[in-house]
């Protein structure tokens, strides 16, 4: 079965969806849109880095993700507006990429795969890393729950009641860095923010609980994967950005619904 | 047995402390008072003793084992975050639901614990707080400007039952206030803060002391006139006044 291409991509979709609906959740309700734009971006360095190296891709944009995270706090603790440095570090990052890539001439890629990935193309091994992957996200997720909310909450709040509100970040930072990793070659560096946020946004409406949120967001991109695969099949179109296009569609639907209701 | 001793203590967040040698200590059942103008490392100081800044210089030494009960200044709860009341406190970890639903008793807000955490007004939200930080029995309960955006009679609402609990749990309660009008009343000591601390005593003499005039000028006179009114009958005399305090004004 898992020799169908359809199969493999519906199955990665899911597994990104799984980890992308509570993270997504901590990503919008900690304002960290933008670092998430940014960690994606950088991505598409690591990929050259990977390539250039001979090590893995995985390999490369985990460093690259990280290294950005941890040269965007040294950059806003020594007074740099976080504003600021997210555009200079993202969009500096998503040119050294693509300029790192053109420089690669020896290896023939196509930085567009990277860019808006290339779910259908997903083979077994990288089916694993991305089902491995989620299951540290929601593993990680799960274990610091409490933390992490708390965290999001108010840090000395945090901070008082003896948790380390430095190392709670660093939990999300770390979870952000591997699911831009997994994710890069299903909906590719430019849109896996979007399958963050979008399919948080759209379960805000219908939930009452963090917890509801975060399983209504992963059941919404699960639905939105499935629904993107099965449209870009029927109208022959690029399948990552089809999957976002149907999520931005239910995010449209549950907030119209929420503003009839209420 | 003090709760918390600063020796020396000098805090700050960037190279420059904001405090400098600051000594105090806090005894158990005790509410001390934090006055000072805005700038003046009152908050800093509260965050230095729960622990998420360090001192540059000096010590901050906890009682061993201590359980603190901390009341931010405001807590922003993004409306993309459901969260009800109850939900909130169970947050704190192990805490039960009749652990929460004693909390919520204790600061009369029974009826709120289903209610979202971004529909409660201020006054509800100080009180949800509160419940917050007593949960875990604080030995010391750190309030940093807690009444922040209530009228008059809500914060004199709110010092009553800080001063309650203390009585009911005998829990010391160190607080900032810019309100000194209001919470002299259930104050024990008052440290007037500005850099350092400028002077310290009982709140009446902290009122009237010269330092605590030329930062806060005359403007709470009337207010004051009534406390004395009602409190002429007990006099503090206990109270110290530090050297070398220079100020602006």
């Amino acid at each position: 079965m898992l020799d169908d291409f359809m199969v493999r991509a519906a199955l990665a979709g899911i597994g990104l969806a799984v980890a992308a609906g509570p993270l997504g959740c901590f990503v919008i309700w900690r304002r960290m849109a933008y670092f998430g734009d940014a960690t994606a971006h950088a991505a598409l360095l690591g990929v050259a880095l990977g390539l250039a190296f001979h090590i893995s891709i995985l390999a490369g944009v985990l460093v690259v993700s990280l290294g950005m995270a941890l040269l965007f706090q040294n950059l806003t603790d020594r007074g740099t507006s976080a504003d600021s440095a997210l555009g200079v570090l993202s969009h500096g990052a998503l040119a050294f990429g693509l300029v790192a890539i053109g420089l690669m001439s020896n290896v023939r890629i196509d930085p567009m795969s990277y860019l808006f990935g290339d779910i259908l193309a997903v083979g077994t091994g990288e089916l694993a890393v991305i089902w491995g992957g989620a299951a540290i996200i929601v593993g990680l997720l799960v274990a610091r729950w409490s933390a992490l909310l708390t965290t999001t909450l108010n840090p000395e709040l945090a901070q008082a009641s003896g948790l380390s509100p430095k190392r709670e970040e660093l939990v999300l930072t770390l979870a952000l860095a591997l699911i831009v990793a997994m994710a890069i070659q299903v909906v590719g560096a430019l849109l896996i923010t979007a399958m963050l946020i979008i399919p948080a946004a759209a379960a805000r409406p219908a939930a009452r609980s963090p917890e509801a949120m975060a399983i209504i967001a992963m059941i919404i991109g699960v639905a939105a994967t499935l629904g993107g695969i099965f449209v870009s099949f029927a109208i022959d179109s690029p399948t990552g950005p089809t999957m976002v296009t149907v999520a931005a569609v239910i995010f449209a639907l549950t907030t119209a619904a929420s503003r009839l209701r209420g | 047995m003090t709760l918390v001793t600063l020796k020396d203590v000098s805090l700050g967040h960037g190279a420059t402390p904001v405090l400098r040698n600051v000594n105090l200590s806090v005894d158990p059942g005790e509410i001390v008072t934090i006055v000072g103008p805005n700038g003046s490392g009152k908050s800093t100081l509260l965050k230095g003793i729960v622990g998420s800044i360090h001192p540059m210089s000096g010590s901050i030494t906890l009682q061993k084992g201590i359980s603190l009960g901390y009341v931010p200044q405001k807590l922003h709860i993004d409306p993309v975050l459901p969260l009800t009341v109850e939900r909130f406190l169970r947050l704190a970890g192990g805490t039960t639901a009749q652990q929460a639903h004693d909390a919520l008793r204790e600061t009369a807000i029974e009826a709120l614990a289903g209610q979202q955490m971004t529909e409660l007004s201020g006054g509800q939200l100080q009180r949800v707080l509160l419940a917050r930080a007593l949960l875990n029995n604080p030995a010391l309960l750190l309030l940093d400007e807690a009444t922040q955006g209530l009228d008059q009679p809500g914060s004199a609402r709110f010092y009553q039952m800080i001063a309650d609990l203390r009585d009911k749990t005998g829990c010391a309660v160190l607080m900032i206030s810019h309100e000194l009008h209001v919470v002299m009343a259930a104050s024990d000591r008052v440290i007037c803060l500005n850099g350092h601390i400028c002077c310290e005593g009982a709140p009446e003499h902290v009122a009237s002391a010269p330092e605590y005039r030329a930062l806060f000028g005359s403007g709470t006179q009337g207010a004051l006139a009534l406390y004395r009114h009602e409190h002429n009958h007990h006099h503090h005399d206990d109270h110290t006044h530090h050297d070398g305090c220079a100020h602006d004004a």
